[in-house]
């Protein structure tokens, strides 16, 4: 069997979407306004560059002392120079030089840094490690200083000082080639080429250079206008070849004459910038489709969390176990007929929660049970006034003791959090600000909302950590997060939702990403602390067993709707819909469920 | 923390040894017939010769270079051929200016391109689009060419600020405000445009952290949950940013001091070189090296300060 035939067998299916890819992303660049603007206005001046003989009938060296200094027009389009050369002719034919220079430093940087890239992502061992030394080295020194001190040396030759200003830039190639091709140095399809005999060229030109190409295209831009600008500055300082036309002499020029003529310096410097920036746009232009075709369609995560709610009218048919509450006492948290929308791009509006009506009563512990997406986080969330960017509440009432929550001022709000009503998050590791200390996050609240100074703040810091159950307070307290484990970093955040002693904690799926004998122990944790602090507890969860742990009143919620509502020990004895029904039956084929919330309690 | 910085100050100091080293062989490989270079060609053979025994290049490259590496050690880098004076005088004085305008420069970027980034994070919108059309037009136009028009149209123009010289911070204030604005303007424009898009992006990304909401939640103010916790978690890719331009910025300077007749090491630079004034060129590689570790080591240092997973016990 040939080379080609196993190659052509091992990775079929990547070669071709990979070159579907590349030719889907010519496709659409060539739909992006700005990058084929820039492509076009970069062809126009090569093509200006090439076909300057016939742009302009002046020899750009023709010295004329009797036309020093001309204004445009009178026979020379853009006037002349400090010597009498026509200006558009020198600018043509500057353009010649200028972007064989800097074409020059980077086919230079591109062929060092791609070789060498490909070789030590590739083979590794002690090539990798001198050259990344090479590049330290390379990367130390402006490169500027290397080239003044290489002119002084080798003369003012264009070409081989843009030829040393190419080694210079080869780490920009090196880095990108290096970072891709030890990225893929031992993915699957290539150690299959490997096993199967495919040369290490095959390999490398087949599977590797694909992948890089059109990053190599857009770092090539980039170095090609960072050379442009180093050689003209070069020219400017006066250390180039004065005999040939470049931009940067030209601005040499102007600068010298700019007391005399300040037009000068403003034709080569217009069209510096122009290239340049042409160049620049060419190469995020191309970076945003590459970007765009790594990362198909992502959905907003707003938008992934909500499936579309039931958009039928009020939750008439909610199964309510008992009579509405017939003490004096209010409830803590009273929902009435909640809808949560977020705003589309289109402009329509997606409703994640429809029509919910809750009451939570002080001192009790409420669950909202409801699998993934039916709304259960987004109710939470819309009682905090905490939604994701696009969210808000459409309508009904958040009355939080007597409170409308949905129309409080901001900074009232402000207030609430934290103070009245706390939370506690669901996935520990991530809600911590991985910046800062666990002591200097448990104490930043408490200092603001109970005024209490730096020390008083730590000792009842230290003293809630020591009710949480970690062993060791004061190394916690002094300890950043990623030094914690997943069940410790939710108990500093257990602490940290009661420090300011609220009145409602809310708790989204407090125990889901947390190892199940952990889940235990979090569980009796805030049993524990409801019972010591009598603070009431809404917690959110997808999970009976949690339920029956911990509640005293439950809600089923199901497509942004709650279609269940009683006390626990009721809906466990009957669960009348069909959907509250189902939930017990996927416990049930878990095989262990917990017992009935009455035994479990004792 | 301090074996880090003892780690890293030594790897510095390796590192500049090997640039040092091979600036010296091939500065001096290449240097041809210093004598006849520094006394022309109207000179006579027998005191060119005599030149060249006095500035010690009779004897061997390899004891030459040991020579130059001892004195180097005690501070001592020779005289410059040219004017005779002390190679650490001519450079110190210079030092301090082009330091001023450099950290001037970092100064200015880091506190606009965090105000800039961080504005166009949040409003988003004509805002984020015009930070990002600056961003571009920063990053793409040469600061030299920024600095010819800022004399063009600033200084010719106005008058409020000198196009050429330098007036010491001790000497006046309002001389020295109006001989550097223009050439840290021209400095910073290209740094902040790269710092900016960094923590624009980052501070995107961080927002969109779940550890944002527990702020909130905890009824933190808006104000320090910006720019207590979200600014300190977004500044550290953008300080890796302005690290990384470093080095370019130092390069800048040296012609961004020509347009505007600044007496800084970009000045000796481009003078030394010219003349082909070996020992000053030595000098300004031993300074530029010495400033570029240096403050990658800070930078370092300050990066496990933002970042304490970064931190090496």
């Amino acid at each position: 069997m040939t080379e080609a035939a196993v190659s052509g067998v091992v990775a079929p299916d990547i070669t071709s979407d990979i070159r579907a890819a590349r030719s889907h992303l010519a496709r659409r660049f060539l739909k992006s306004p700005v990058g084929v603007t820039a492509l076009s206005v970069l062809v126009l001046i090569v093509l200006a560059a090439i076909f300057a003989p016939l742009l302009t009938s002046y020899n750009p060296n023709d010295v004329s002392v009797l036309n020093v200094l001309q204004g445009p027009g009178a026979g020379h389009l853009l006037g002349t120079d400090g010597a009498g050369r026509d200006v558009w002719a020198r600018l043509l034919y500057g353009a010649r030089y200028t972007l064989a220079g800097a074409l020059l430093a980077t086919v230079v940087a591109a062929v060092l840094g791609i070789t060498s890239g490909l070789v030590a992502g590739y083979y590794g061992k002690w090539f990798e490690a001198a050259s990344s030394w090479v590049i330290t080295l390379l990367m130390a020194l402006p490169g500027i200083v290397v080239l003044l001190a290489a002119r002084a040396v080798l003369g003012p030759s264009l070409w081989t000082v843009m030829i040393i200003f190419g080694v210079l830039l080869a780490p920009a190639f090196y880095r990108l080639v290096y970072a891709a091709v030890s990225g893929v140095r031992n993915e699957l399809f290539v150690d299959a080429a490997r096993v199967s005999g495919v040369s290490d060229f095959r390999i490398i030109s087949r599977h590797i250079l694909t992948v890089v190409r059109a990053p190599i295209i857009i770092q090539g831009s980039i170095v090609f206008g960072i050379a442009i600008a180093v050689q003209v500055g070069l020219d400017f300082l006066g250390f180039g070849d004065q005999s040939i036309p470049t931009w940067g002499n030209m601005l040499n020029d102007g600068f010298t004459n700019l007391y005399r003529d300040p037009q000068l310096v403003v034709w080569p410097g217009l069209a510096i910038v122009l290239t340049t920036v042409a160049l620049t746009l060419f190469a995020n232009a191309l970076r945003d489709e590459l970007e765009q075709s790594a990362r198909p369609g992502r959905r907003r995560r707003a938008a992934a969390g909500a499936t579309a709610a039931d958009p039928a009218g009020p939750d008439s048919d909610t199964v309510v176990h008992e009579a509405p509450d017939s003490s004096a006492q209010a409830p803590l948290l009273d929902v009435e007929g909640l809808a949560v929308g977020y705003l589309q791009a289109d402009g329509s509006v997606t409703r994640v929660v429809n029509d919910v009506s809750l009451d939570i009563r002080r001192g009790e512990v409420h669950g909202l049970i409801g699998e993934s997406g039916s709304g259960k986080t987004q109710t939470a969330w819309s009682v905090l006034r905490l939604l994701p960017a696009g969210g808000e509440i459409l309508h009904g009432s958040v009355r939080f003791d007597g409170e409308d929550l949905s129309r409080v001022p901001e900074a009232k709000m402000r207030d609430i959090r934290g103070r009245r009503i706390a939370y506690i998050p669901q996935e520990p590791m991530s809600n911590l600000d991985p910046s800062f200390t666990i002591g200097s996050q448990l104490t930043e609240p408490m200092r603001i909302k109970l005024g209490l100074s730096k020390s008083e703040a730590k000792a009842k810091a230290l003293g809630l950590l020591g009710q949480v159950g970690i062993p060791n307070p004061e190394r916690t307290f002094a300890s950043y997060p990623h030094e914690l484990s997943g069940g410790m970093a939710q108990r500093v955040l257990i602490a940290g939702a009661v420090s300011c002693e609220p009145d409602l904690v809310i708790a989204d799926e407090p125990t889901t990403a947390l190892d199940v004998t952990i889940q235990a122990e979090i569980l009796d944790l805030l049993r524990e602390l409801q019972q010591e602090l009598g603070v009431t507890i809404l917690i959110v969860t997808h999970n009976f067993g949690v339920v029956a742990d911990l509640c005293d009143r439950v809600s089923v919620m199901q497509k942004g709707r709650i279609v269940e509502t009683g006390p626990a020990r009721a809906i466990f004895a009957d669960p009348q819909h069909p959907y509250t029904r189902s939930l017990f039956d996927a416990i049930l084929d878990e095989g262990q469920a917990r017992g009935p919330y009455a035994e479990s309690r004792s | 923390m301090l074996t880090f910085t003892v780690r890293r100050l030594l790897y510095g100091a390796l590192l500049l040894f090997v640039i040092v080293t091979l600036a010296y062989l091939l500065l001096y490989a290449a240097a041809g017939n210093v004598g006849r270079t520094i006394l022309g060609p109207t000179a006579t053979q027998a005191t060119v010769a005599l030149k060249n025994q006095q500035l010690g290049l009779n004897s061997p490259l390899i004891s030459r270079y040991f020579s130059w590496l001892g004195h180097a050690l005690t501070g001592n880098f020779g005289s410059s051929w040219f004017t005779n004076q002390p190679v650490t005088t001519a450079i110190f004085a210079r030092m301090q200016v082009t330091l001023t305008l450099v950290f001037g420069a970092v100064i200015v970027s880091a506190v606009l391109s965090a105000v800039l980034g961080v504005w166009a994070a949040l409003r988003g919108r004509w805002v984020d689009r015009s930070v990002q059309v600056f961003t571009v037009l920063g990053f793409a136009i040469p600061g030299f060419i920024i600095a010819v028009f800022l004399v063009r149209y600033l200084a010719l123009g106005t008058h409020w600020f000198k196009p050429t010289g330098y007036v010491p911070l001790a000497t006046s204030f309002t001389g020295w405000i109006r001989t550097v604005t223009l050439p840290i303007i021209a400095l910073s424009i290209g740094l902040i445009a790269g710092v900016a898009q960094q923590v624009r992006s980052s501070v995107m990304d961080a927002l969109r952290q779940d550890w944002v909401r527990t702020l909130r939640s905890r009824g933190i103010p808006e104000r320090s949950v910006l720019f207590r916790h979200v600014l300190r978690n977004a500044g550290g890719p953008a300080l890796s940013v302005l690290a990384l331009s470093f080095v370019g910025l130092l390069g800048g300077a040296v012609i961004i001091e020509e347009v505007f007749g600044i007496p800084g090491l970009g000045q000796i630079a481009v003078l030394a070189t010219s003349e082909g004034d070996v020992p000053l060129v030595m000098g300004l590689v031993v300074a530029i090296g010495v400033i570029v570790i240096v403050v990658n080591l800070v930078i370092d240092l300050l990066q496990g300060f933002l970042n304490p997973k970064a931190r090496i016990s």
